[in-house]
Order: structure tokens, then sequence, then C-alpha cells
């Protein structure tokens, strides 16, 4: 060391040394800073999928805003919401419409809806999402109603404006001649008809039908109404509805008999009108019955606290209500409601207790007694169910904001079989979205995992023989020189974008596979035959011609052996199907196997896949083997075995749990391909293993839906589930793939 | 490598052996292994093939056959002339399966000929199907010439006469060929071209130029609104501005058009008439026209330059007729844009976390962890970086730099939707751990005892590291950052999700300040392949051009791929020396 270096060593406090100990530590904070930033840059990609995803799985919550005594005359028949959540209706049995401010119950507006002889007599709203209602009067008639809203921009103040409309012409529609009074009504208004039914005090049920048209010139509405009178209903009815395609009409007695009458057979002159007759709670007496949106299910409560789903099934061409699903709760009375959006159910029990449930999850989101005092008079949940109104028995109003944004997912509705409306038995069904607005979305991931397997396991079952026979011979058989070669070649169909592949496999192996269906076949059935015949055969040839061959060459050798088998078996494809199946082995496979063919299925998928898999696999197996220490080899060789009892006895054993990491990283890969299924199965998510159908994957979903997706909704988040379930289960093999690989490492390294 | 690795199986096959001791001895399962491995290179090799096959031959003008065909359904016969692009044989069955009632004495497997019949606009479809038997007359007339349109796809017919402002110049009777006609077609075809250069040219820069300033002003005076508290002269004297620039546009906006329309009636002044092989005459201007062939009189050199011609066209114009014909430039731009992008964020951030996991951090087991973490990471599928890139770039970030500095803007998103920033953002997440990995792989193969006499004679650790380690490793940087940018180009799948587009309008890259715009959609040729491939209206004539595009990409990622090995080769080599 010279002097001067020296000095500096020494000379601790100069500038420049000074400098030179900032730069050090400044580099090492530096360093250190960036590196575990970046490290948790990759751990946010974790953090922010459970952010997105738990919502899914939070409860509901509710927080009582406000209440206010109601000044005024009249009790209340219904109370509603209005979309923005600003206004309510309140109608009185004085025939009041009284619009009121959510906020402070302030009255807006009032809409007298009777003239000053009419009294009502009765009450029904046809569905909260219609706004539609209708007021029986003593005098027999009915009159249909709609509250509305139109929103009034005064510069950027908005302010809502409530009226009444009147969807089957201002005026009273009469039932009945003998103007007696209404005593149960029910009203539906569709597109081109409306249905009003009701029961007059002399025990008369009385419906009317009434044909709309709209006059397509002046625009104006056209009414053509008739009338028909049902006998031998019974004296006590409780309630009526009828269906929301108005083709039934649901009759409760007072003894929780539900009557159910097919109204077109009613049109046709009432024989075997009675289409059914239910007891819905034997025992107990039943609280609520409704229908639920969509108005596919009807919702029964019943004293006993338990709650009720219906709907149609058929056996055997005959339709019967059948019970789907239940939930339990608080005996008692109780009122319940139904969101305008979703399948979502308001359980007020009069004892307090509420419940927010959802149908297809069977879930309760929430549960907890609420403070009101008495019984519930009237209660409504606002259309984007955030907003819960109830008017108890003293005429004071409670508020609750609620919070129920994602109750249409549980574990059970993500995995388990689950009654959708209108099906015949509990199914797996992803569906997650239809053009129609009470649409029953269906997340199941089953049908979605099961197609993520199925695709893996058909690529697998390609990839892993051809892979690792691959990776033993190239390892441990093969002549340095063609090593060499094989492995960036190797590396370059490991780097090949899988959007070609994918594109390959829809457009051009698909067509191929689906015209030279016996050829595939064949060719698994005779190259490894073929292959071993055509071993022995060289075994048997004279000795020089095979010294000609360098050792390590067979592969070489085999490539002309397969291409000239593979162009016998598609030339001989076309005579085969003439031979064996009629000449389109496509149609004999669906007509007389009964095995439905898509030309985008399981069996391209598993090619197209399988050669995305192969080089991983092979990558990490060859390596594996390689890395076996030579001298167990060469042990093994010198004591007399053959090369092969060698790489069975001694090399495998060392390097099996290499292959077994291989082989999980490889299923990673396979499990979490996006693109080649994408293009190369029709993505239809169904759940059949038949290799002659497709599938949709867990990624194959995402990449589809997620664009469409509304940002926040329960879709969006249960795709990022989807990925999240993705990341998971790659992370897990790949780490269990991982640390398998370290032990072997260390165990290479002892030996 | 010694030779000892591959086992000396001669001793063993001199023997006079039975099959089973042959069984025994497991030579057969032995040729098995290599068998898979010659599936496997088949496959590979194979695959490339059918890709080079079908991509370039695309391009080669074929011959145009005419021939008189007799409908097997309908029994009439027409004259039909086209281009050969492919032939299969059909079973017997299948085709009578099809309501086609054929002679079955001519045997139980038929050919079957796709051609491409161009002249969409006047028979809806642009290839179709012809049973050979049913053909007679096969010829190659001189004259049948195949244009290339800008909407309407391939035209196929004789030239009949070249028309100047309505005015017939030249003329030739149908199916006869004359070299004056055609070269005064070419010529006037030529002049079409230029002028359409032209229009192009001023279309894209200008015209584009004064729209964006536009835009910017309309920004601008948003922004003026959206800013309350500015006192009333300086907002005054900002509104008068963008009123006077505004003005200054509109006038140099009335010359561009003026100078569009000039060149718009220049461009169709001449025209033309065809006659199809079918009878039908059409007239066309030459502005619609982008090629015009006559490959039947072709030689072999001509179609050759001719082939080189369309492939230079392919990488460097852009698509048209919903891409599925033109070129892929604006792809091969976005690809690269993107990639360059995402290889900018990636390198600094990998190279440092992986200096830090090596160099820096204690080896425990918490940075043992990590590094299995971040090996795992790759194998994560991309999918769900796209997810990721989705919700947090896009929806979480983006609209928040939307609502800080983009609030003239809004509620048109800036960067609250997807774009390039996001997309490169997205791949660096995705690519950081293949940087991390054989960075530190490249680290790890430093030597000891370099670092040491480093260290030994003084330097500091990070001196060492700058001017020691980080040379010797910057070898496996490269490699790194070459394997990410193979797996960058190569993806699809999340970029569907944060910023590619089937057509972007313009590309990120313009003359419009601030140039680069990041907050742009772009084109990419991986989602290219998918979108023309599965999404396009007529995916039959866009299949050539999809395998053209593989092919395109596939070559790009070889590419980076062979550096990357010869990089990390050339590295090993190096450090074998010094380990000596």
């Amino acid at each position: 060391m010279t002097q001067s270096s020296e000095s500096l060593l020494l000379e601790k406090d100069s500038f420049f040394q000074r400098k030179r100990r900032f730069k050090d530590r400044f580099a090492r904070h530096a360093i250190a800073g960036g590196g575990l930033a970046v490290i948790g840059a990759i751990l946010l990609i974790f953090l922010y999928l459970l952010y997105e995803i738990a919502p899914l799985f939070q409860s509901a919550s509710i927080e009582k805003t406000d209440s206010y005594p109601i000044v005024g005359d009249g009790q209340s028949l219904h109370i509603a919401v209005e979309e923005q959540g600003e206004l309510f209706l309140r109608v009185n049995d004085a025939g009041l419409a009284e619009f009121r401010r959510v906020e402070s119950g302030q009255l807006s507006k009032t809409i007298p809806l009777l003239d000053s002889s009419e009294t009502i007599s009765s009450f029904a709203s046809a569905s909260n999402e219609s706004r539609v209602f209708a007021l029986g009067l003593s005098n027999g008639t009915v009159k249909v109603l709609k509250h509305d809203y139109r929103s009034v921009y005064r510069g950027d103040d908005r302010e809502i404006v409530p009226e009444i409309k009147f969807p089957l012409g201002d005026s009273a529609r009469v039932l009945t001649d003998s103007a007696n009074p209404i005593q149960a009504l029910a009203v539906r208004d569709g597109d081109a008809q409306a249905t009003i039914a009701g029961m007059d005090s002399n025990d008369t049920l009385h419906l009317m039908v009434i044909e709309k048209e709209q006059n397509f010139l002046s625009e104006e509405w056209e009414f053509n109404e008739q009338l028909f009178t049902l006998a031998d209903v019974g004296s006590a009815v409780r309630k009526l509805i009828v269906s929301e395609d108005q083709r039934y009409l649901f009759v409760l007695s007072h003894a929780d008999d539900l009557k159910v009458y097919d109204i077109s057979k009613v049109r046709q002159g009432g024989i075997d009108s009675l289409a059914g007759q239910y007891s819905l709670s034997p025992g107990h007496t039943v609280n609520d019955i409704r229908f639920l949106l969509g108005g596919i299910s009807l919702l029964v409560h019943d004293s006993s606290g338990v709650l009720t789903q219906w709907f149609w099934q058929s056996f055997d061409g005959q339709r019967r209500l059948e019970k789907v699903r239940t939930f339990a709760g608080e005996q008692g009375n109780a009122t319940i409601l139904t969101e305008q959006r979703r399948k979502g159910i308001a359980i007020i029990n009069h004892s307090g207790l509420l419940q927010l449930a959802y149908t297809t999850s069977s879930r309760v989101a929430f549960e907890d007694t609420i403070d009101f005092a008495g019984a519930v008079r009237q209660a409504a949940i606002s259309p984007r169910a955030n907003l819960l109104l109830i008017e108890d028995g003293q005429q004071t109003i409670h508020l609750w904001a609620v919070d129920n944004e994602h109750p249409e997912t549980s574990f059970g509705a993500l995995w388990d079989e689950v009654w959708y409306e209108s099906y015949p038995e509990p199914e797996y069904v992803w569906q997650s979205s239809a053009s129609n607005n009470d649409f029953e979305p269906k997340y199941s991931f089953s049908p979605l995992a099961f197609g993520t397997l199925k695709a893996a396991f058909y690529s697998m079952m390609l990839a892993a023989p051809l892979a690792i026979c691959g990776a033993i011979y190239t390892a441990f058989f093969m002549a340095p020189a063609l090593r060499r070669k094989i492995k960036p070649l190797v590396e370059l169909m490991e780097a090949l974008p899988t959007v070609i592949l994918g594109f390959l496999a829809g457009l051009w192996l698909a067509p191929f596979v689906e015209k030279h269906l016996p050829a595939i076949f064949a060719m698994l059935v005779f190259l490894p035959p073929a292959i071993v015949l055509v071993a022995f055969g060289w075994s048997k040839l004279p000795i020089r011609i095979r010294e000609s061959m360098p050792d390590g060459f067979h592969a070489a050798v085999l490539i002309p052996v397969v291409l000239v088998l593979s162009y016998l078996c598609i030339a001989a494809s076309q005579p085969m199907e003439l031979l064996f199946f009629d000449g389109d082995a496509r149609a004999w496979l669906t007509n007389d196997l009964g095995v439905s063919f898509d030309q985008r299925n399981a069996l391209v998928v598993g090619v197209a896949m399988g050669f995305a898999v192969i080089p991983t696999i092979f990558s990490i197996a060859e390596d594996a083997i390689f890395s076996v220490p030579k001298h167990l080899s060469n042990g093994s060789l010198a004591l007399g075995a053959t090369p092969w009892q060698t790489l069975l006895r001694v090399i495998m054993p060392t390097a099996s749990p290499g292959i077994f990491s291989a082989m999980m990283i490889g299923l990673g890969r396979a499990v979490g391909e996006t693109m080649i299924v994408l293009m190369a199965t029709g993505n239809t998510p169904i759940m059949d293993a038949n290799i002659f159908e497709g599938m949709r994957t867990l990624a194959a979903n995402i990449a589809v839906e997620v664009p469409e997706a509304e940002v926040d909704s329960t879709h969006y988040r249960v795709l990022f589930l989807a990925a999240f379930v993705l990341f998971m289960f790659t992370f897990i093999v790949n780490t269990i793939a991982e640390l398998v690989r370290q032990r072997l490492r260390e165990r290479y390294g002892s030996l | 490598m010694d030779h000892s690795e591959t086992q000396d199986t001669s001793l063993y096959r001199s023997q006079d052996q039975t099959v089973a001791t042959w069984f025994r001895s497991g030579e057969p399962w032995i040729w098995v292994t290599g068998a898979a491995v010659a599936v496997s290179v088949i496959a590979v090799v194979g695959l490339l093939l059918i890709l080079a096959v079908r991509g370039l031959g695309h391009f080669w003008p074929s011959d145009i056959v005419q021939f008189d065909y007799v409908d097997a359904r309908s029994g009439t016969q027409t004259v039909v002339a086209g281009q050969l692009a492919d032939s299969e044989q059909v079973s017997l069955e299948q085709l009578s399966s099809s309501g086609l009632a054929l002679d079955p004495s001519l045997g139980d497997i038929r050919r079957r000929d796709l051609i491409k019949t161009g002249n969409r606009d006047l028979t809806g479809a642009d290839f179709r199907w012809f049973l050979y038997e049913r053909m007679s007359t096969i010829e190659k007339p001189e004259g049948l010439m195949v244009l290339e349109r800008r909407e309407w796809g391939n035209f196929y017919g004789y030239l009949l006469a070249v028309k100047e402002a309505g005015v017939t110049v030249t003329e030739q009777p149908p199916m006869v060929f004359s070299e004056p006609v055609w070269e005064e077609f070419r010529s006037r075809l030529q002049r079409a071209l230029d002028l359409n250069e032209t229009i192009q040219d001023i279309e894209k820069n200008d015209t584009r130029a004064l729209n964006y300033r536009l835009e910017q002003l309309r920004l601008d005076e948003r922004a003026l609104e959206l800013n309350e508290n500015l006192d009333s002269q300086l907002r005054q004297r900002e509104s008068a501005r963008i009123a006077e620039a505004r003005a200054e546009i509109a006038v140099k906006y009335d010359v561009l058009q003026e100078t569009l329309n000039d060149l718009h009636t220049q461009i169709g002044r001449d025209s033309f008439t065809a006659i199809t092989v079918t009878g039908q005459e059409v007239e066309l201007t030459f502005a619609k026209v982008v090629h015009a062939l006559l490959p039947n009189q072709m030689s072999v050199l001509e179609k050759v330059l001719a082939w080189f011609a369309k492939l230079a066209e392919f990488l460097s114009e852009e698509p048209r007729e919903a891409n599925t014909e033109g070129g892929v430039y604006p792809a091969i731009f976005g690809t690269v844009l993107m990639v360059l992008l995402m290889s900018i964020m990636v390198t600094p951030f990998g190279v440092v976390a992986a200096v830090y996991l090596r160099e820096y951090a204690k080896q425990g087991v918490v940075t043992r962890t990590i590094r299995i973490a971040v090996n795992n990471l790759a194998g994560v599928p991309s999918i769900v970086y796209g997810v990721f890139g989705l919700g947090f770039f896009v929806y979480g970030v983006g609209e928040q730099v939307d609502h800080l500095f983009f609030e003239a803007a809004l509620p048109a998103p800036t960067f609250g939707t997807p774009g390039l920033l996001w997309a490169s953002l997205t791949l660096a997440i995705l690519t950081v751990p293949v940087v991390i990995v054989a960075t530190e792989e490249g680290l790890a193969r430093i030597p000891r005892s370099v670092r040491e006499g480093s260290l030994a004679l003084g330097a500091t650790k990070a001196e060492t590291l700058w001017r020691v380690v980080l040379p010797m490793a910057s070898p496996a940087m490269m490699t790194g950052v070459i394997l990410a940018v193979a797996r960058a180009a190569g993806e699809v799948a999340p970029l569907m999700l944060v910023g590619v587009v089937k057509l972007a309008p313009a590309l990120p890259l313009d003359g419009n300040f601030p140039f680069l715009h990041l907050d742009q959609k772009f084109m990419h040729l991986g989602f290219h392949i998918y979108d023309v491939g599965f999404q396009s209206p007529n995916v039959e004539a866009a299949r050539p051009l999809v395998y053209a595009t593989a092919l395109l990409l596939v070559v790009v990622i070889a590419v980076l791929n062979f550096s990357a090995v010869n990089i990390r080769n050339h590295l090993r080599e190096k450090y074998k020396a010094l380990e000596h």
C-alpha cells in the first residue's frame, strides 16, 4: 500500500472523506428505500385485491338519521320513496297523496285523489318499482294511479316535482254496478294490458282486464275493458295479488289458504280456473305475502318468523308453486319489503328486529333490533335501497340510512348449487348480466373453476408426459451438441406470446381437428407403439448402420419417423372416416355416441395450452435432472446398470422433487392462462368434462367481463375476487414448487 | 461439458438380444423419451413454418384464374375469376349432407377450392368455395387485373376505359389487353396516389394539430371558468387571448380546408371503367384504388418486387377496412413505445430492488421469503396484473389525477381511463420480478474475491457497488430487461384492460406539445392479432394478415430472446475466466 492511500484512510475528517462517507450512507438508504418500495409495490397487488373484495363479505350497516311525527289527519295507507331519496309519498285514508321531504317530513305538495263524495275502502299497490297503486272506493269503483317525479333545474339547483298520473285514464273504473264497497283489491299495469281484481262487500270477486293500445297518430291511449266475476272464492278474503305477468290471481283467505286462479281461464268462462290451492304455513298465521322483484317469486312471512320463497315449478306439465328457500327470524307480526333493483328483502318484525336478506345468496346481511314505537304502520325502502323509512303506530316517521352494497354474494352463492328463480333445481350457474332490469345475477364460481381445472387438466395431460420425457432425454441421453441446439429452441417456445398460440388454436387447429378427428386419435394411438417398433427395428439393423448414429441422436433419427407417421395418419384420416364413421366423424360422435361437439373445444385448448406449458415444465425438469451430481450416475453405470436402470433407480428418485415442482409451476401457468382459452374455446360457462366441449375459465371470464362491469358494483368486486382466487392459487402452487426446489438444491449441495 | 453425461449405450447393443432382454434394458423407453423431444421440436418448427408460409404467402401476387362453373345446387353456369386461397378434400358424405346432389360415380372424396373472388360491392362475399369437378375451361387471361381498393376489398376484372372529367381518354374492348391503355391507367393511378398522400399528410398533421390546439383552448376556457379566485382583469385578458387564438386557428382552418377541397377536386378528376368476368360494368375513381396489378403477365422477378412492396406496405402503413387490410404500423409503433416506456420504468426499480436484496438486506428468513415471493410473482397470471392495473391505476390513481390536474376536461376522463401510461406501468409491475431475478442472479455470480478486493483497497460499499459490482452485473441486468421486454411485447390479456384499443385515431407520439401523450390509448400487435382474428366482421379476408402479424411478433420476440441468451452466455464466459 502506498503512503498516500494510507494517509487517506487515516485522515478521516477531510472533506473528501466526509463526502465519501455521505455518499456511502446515502446509497445505503436510497437503495434500501427504493428496494423496499419496489417490494412494497408488489405487495400492494395483494393488498389492493383484498381491499377491493373486502366489501363483498362485510355485513350491511344501518344508521338512524332522524324521526319526526306527521302532523295531520288520516292514517297512512302507503308510503313510497322516490329515486333520489329526497321526497316520499304518503297516501292517507282521507284520499290525499302527500309528498313530503324525506329529511324533515315537511309537506312539499298535496294532491287530492278523490272527489268529495268518495271514500276509500281498500288500497293496493301493484309493485314498488312500477309506482302504480289503486284505491278501491266504497261505491264499487277503483281508481288506478301512479306517482311520478320530474327533475326541474333552476340554474344548478335541481328540484324534484312530484305528480300523480292516471295510467288507465282519469276516470274511475267501475268494478261492480251494485255499488258495494271494494274490500280487497289488487292491480297490475303492463305495457299492453292491465288487470284489476276486487272483492266487494257481497263477497263477489270481480276481475277487470283492460287491454291498452296507443293510437300511433294521436299517441293517446285507448282502453278496452272486460269484466268477469269469480264465483265460489269463499268469503274471508284477506289479500288479493295479480301476478306480474297477469296470468294468475292469488287469493289469500283469513284461514291462510292461498287459491291461485288462472286469469286466462277466467276470461274463457271460468271453467277449471282454479290452478292451485296451497296451505302456505300450516300451524302459523301468515303475516304478509308479496312478490319479489321480477314477479317470479312469492314471499310469505308467517307468525313463526319464517320467511319462505316460492316459485312456479313444472311437474309433468303441471305448474305448481314450490317452496325453495326459507329464512328464519323472530316470532310475531312482521312487515316485509322488497328492494326495487335487486332481489333483496327487508323483514321488519313489529317487535323491532330488522333483517336485511337476499334471496339468491340466502344471506342475511343485517340483523339487529331497531327502535320505533309500537307496530309498523307503513314502511318503505328507497329505490336505491339506501334508505329505510318506517311509520310507526304513533304516526311518527323513522329514518335509517342503509349501507347494504353487496348482499348478492356469500360463500354458498359462489361455490354451492343455488336454486335460482325459474330453475327446476339448484344449479351451478355463472350469468352475470342480462338485458332486463329485474334479472337475478348468478355468480357461481363453480363452473368457472371447473372450466379452469378442465383446461388445465387436458393441457397437463398432453404437456406433462411430453415435457418430462423430453427433459429426461435431453438431460440424460442427448448428445451435448444437440442439447445446445434444443435448449434455445425450447426457450423460444417459452417466449412465444400466448396470443399467437391462441390464434393458431382457434383459427387453424380447431378447424383442422374438426376435419381430421380420426387422425388426431390415430396419432395418439399409433405413435407410441410405432416408435417402439422403429426402435426395435433399429436394434436389428446391422451394427455398421447403428454405429453411424452418434450417441444421443435418437431424437434426430425420430424426427423424420414422427413426421412420416403423422402425415400417414392425416392422409388416412378421410378413408378412416369413410370406413368407420360414415364419412363424417363429427356427425357420428353427435348422432351415434350422443357426445356434443364444439369446434373450439377442450381438446384444442389442451393442445394449445399444452404447447404453452411444455417449455415451462421442460426447462425446470431438465435443470433438475441435469443437476443430479454426475458421480451418482457414473457409479451406477460402473456397477453395470444400464443407462435406463440408472435413470429409473438413481437419477429419478433424486430429481423427482424437481420434476414435481416443474409440474406445479406448469399447472400454475395453465390455470392462469387467458388468451389461449379466450380464443380457442367458445367461453360458455358449462360444467361438463366432455373433451369435445368448451369451457370458460376464471381468467378468460375476467378478461371478458371486467371492462364492462360497473366500477365498485358487486359484479366488479366478484371479478376481483376471481382474480384474487387465481392469484392465491398460483402463488401457493408456485411457493410449494419453489420450496421443494430449494430443498432439492440443498440436497444436491450436500451430495 | 464433458461427454460422460451422455451414456454410451453401444455397450449393450452388440449383445445378441431377445425381445424380452431388449425391453428389460430400457432401450425402447429411451427411444420413447427421444420421441417426446422429436414431437416438441416438430411442433415448434411446424408452428413457425405455418406462420411463415401463411403470413408471408399473403403478400405474393398469385395468378388470377378464370373458369366456367356450374353451380351444384341451381345448375346455372357462371364465369368466375379470382385468386386461389385454399384447397381441401371433402368427403361426399359431408357434401351430400349439406344438400348438394353430386354424381356418386366420381369417387368418395372431392376437391373443393376456396377462391378469393373479391368484388364484395357487387356479390356480397369476398371468398367462395367451388367444387373442382364442376370447373371447366380454366385459364389465366393476361388482361385480367386485380385492384386493391380503399373500400370493398379487391376488384377482379378487365379494364375498359380511362376517363378524365367524364370524357374517355383511351379505351379497349373487354378481355383484350393493350399496353398503352394500361400505361395510361398506371400513370393516372400514380398521380392519384401522390395526391392522396398529400391529402393524408394535411389531414393527419395540419388538421389534427389545429384540432388539438382548439381542444386545448376549450380546456383553457373551462379551466378559467372553474378558477373562481382569479381577478377579473386577468380573467378578461385570458379570455381575450383565447378568443384571439381561436380566430387565428379559424383562419388557418379555412385555408387548409380550401387546399383540401382543391386537392379533392383534383383527385376526383380521373376515373375509369372496368368490367367483371360476369359482364358487370363499373365506374371507379382513381382515388379509391391503392394497387393495380396484372399478376398473370408478371414475371417471377416482378412478383418478387411486388411481394417486397406489399411487405413494406404492411410494415409501414395504417390499417384499412376495420383492420382487415393495409398495414400494422400503428400497432408496431404502439408496441414499441409501450415497451420502451415500460423498460424505462422497470430497469431502475428492478435493479435497485435486486441490489437491495442481494447487497444490503440482511440475508435471513425475511429476505429469503421476499425472494421466494418475488420469484413467484413472475408466475402469477398476467390477467391478475391487468385487473390490478384497471382497478388501482385507472379507476384509483387515474381518477384522482384527473380531479387534481385535469378538472377542466371532466367529465371526460384524461387519466381516469385506460391509456399508454397505465399500460406501461402495469406491465412494469408484471415484469419487475423478471428483472429482479435476473439481476440478482448476476450479482450472485460475481465472485466474493472481486468485492473483497475493492473493499480492501479502501473503497466504500457504495463505491464498490458503483464501480465494480454493477458494471460486472450489467450484462445480467440487460438479460433481465430484454426478457422483460420480450414478455411485455407478447402480453395481451392485461393490456386489454388497461389501454389497448383496436383502432387508435392517432399515434401517441406526435408534433403537438407535449409530444408524448401518455393518456392516449394505443394499438398493440398482440391485441391486433386477437381483435382481427376474432372480433373482425370479415375473418376470412383478415386471416392472412393475422398470420403475418403473428409472424412479425414472433420475429420481434425471437430476436429479443436470442439476444438475451447470447448476452447471458457471454456473461457466463466472462466470469468463468474471473473465477480462476
